[in-house]
């Protein structure tokens, strides 16, 4: 089955990514490039870089601009899913949703009116152990956002790896936040992985970090051969 | 040992992560020993061995187990605990004489269970995820458990531990696969 799978260029999105390879074709990664920073369906953080790590992965990109207002997002999103149809031919549509029901039913809704497949292969997956899978089949996931009590300034800009993953499971027991940043509490950008043709490298970014919120802004990145 | 039935339109298609392995995930954290097979490879090995049965959801174009309901005859006469989830509910609605009817929901909503039970407990309202497009007329047998005619829930056989509920509960209801896991094996009503 021909897919488009919604991408941000962060973790859940490449994840799902790897999956529907796995047993489908990915025809086009579908990105909803958001003016509203606080989006209700669509990661923002460094958005700008999706196209590289598309390039990266190789797989054609379909960029689509939304204001990002609540609801009205949507109809951004099903013209989107629409133009994925036209131009690339999907029959689905992939979503890297593990916990939300807010996006995963609107997306569910608008594939059910377009007429077409609709999956999330991470949904309800243990977050802990996803954010294991991720370490041990290779990707290489930057934190590039932290929006929550407790995350500290040394999450920004930190390589997702086994110390760091005990780190949230030791904050997931003690302030019930989520490991994977299914809450919103930690946005991510993948650099590497097995679905990688190439990889992309970081050549200068900015962090900012103020009262339990950071951002790594990506300034400057670019493909390299592996 | 559990089978978890995969309900989904081919073997290890891309649905099994959303909607046999939450089920299982729920299984294994609770220490319960399952086994997944596809509901087109079931053997009579694995229906001899397994404790109880847990037939699962599909995506909402998914209707091919609709097409092929004669492959799960062997339910039937399955003598333990049954739970079918989603399009499992409806395979045990046709294979029992009932009607799958267009019934298109999505989303979270409220569940009226208003019948004690076993699986479900006592009459009270919860909140459930439900993606359908068909629901079920009640199959002769069977009882309402959750929901109203029109819109049935969940169901259950009145004398054998063979249970139907229209919502996943793997989403936010884990519960309900965690009761069912420890319903005893001889439990009649």
């Amino acid at each position: 089955m021909l897919l488009g799978v919604l991408f941000s260029g962060g973790k859940d999105s490449v994840y799902a990514c790897r999956r529907a390879m796995e047993t489908d074709s990915v025809a086009c990664l579908i990105t909803m490039v958001s003016a509203n920073p606080d989006s209700y369906m669509f990661h923002t953080p460094n958005i700008a870089w999706a196209g590289l790590i598309a390039e990266a992965v190789g797989v054609p990109q379909l960029n689509w601009p939304t204001a990002g207002e609540e609801e009205a997002e949507l109809s951004d999103l099903s013209d989107a899913i629409a133009a994925a149809v036209d131009e690339y031919g999907v029959e689905g549509i992939v979503t890297g949703a593990i916990e939300s029901v807010y996006q995963a039913a609107r997306v569910q809704r608008i594939c059910r009116e377009l007429d077409l497949w609709c999956y999330n292969p991470l949904w309800q997956i243990d977050q802990l152990e996803y954010l294991r899978l991720l370490v041990l089949e290779g990707f290489e996931v930057i934190i590039t956002g932290v929006f929550a009590y407790p995350l500290d300034e040394s999450f920004v800009g930190a390589r997702i790896d086994g110390p760091r993953i005990e780190k949230l499971e030791g904050l997931r027991d003690r302030y019930a936040i989520n490991p994977s940043g299914e809450g919103g509490e930690i946005e991510t950008i993948v650099l590497d992985g097995p679905v990688f043709k190439r990889r992309v490298e970081v050549l200068k970014a900015v962090k900012e970090y103020d009262n339990y919120r950071g951002r790594l802004i990506i300034k400057e990145a670019r493909l390299v051969d592996k | 040992m559990i089978l978890l039935v995969d309900l989904c339109f081919r073997p290890r298609s891309l649905s099994r992560h959303e909607f046999v392995d939450p089920i299982a995930g729920i299984l294994r954290r609770a220490g319960s020993e399952y086994e997944v097979v596809h509901f087109t490879e079931v053997t009579e090995d694995e229906i001899l061995r397994a404790d109880r049965i847990v037939l699962c959801g599909t995506a909402l174009k998914d209707d091919l187990y609709a097409r092929r309901i004669d492959l799960f005859s062997w339910i039937r006469e399955f003598p333990k605990p049954v739970l079918g989830i989603c399009a499992g509910m409806q395979v045990i609605a046709a294979l029992f004489g009932g009607e799958v009817v267009p019934q298109p929901k999505i989303g979270l909503d409220a569940i009226d269970i208003f019948k004690e039970t076993p699986l479900l407990g006592t009459p009270r309202r919860i909140e459930g995820y439900h993606l359908h497009n068909f629901g079920v007329a009640l199959p002769p047998g069977f009882e309402i458990v959750a929901g109203r005619p029109g819109e049935v829930e969940a169901i259950k056989h009145a004398d054998r531990p063979v249970y139907g509920i229209i919502f996943h509960p793997e989403v936010r209801n884990r519960w309900i696969v965690e009761r069912f896991d420890a319903l005893p094996l001889n439990e009649i009503r």
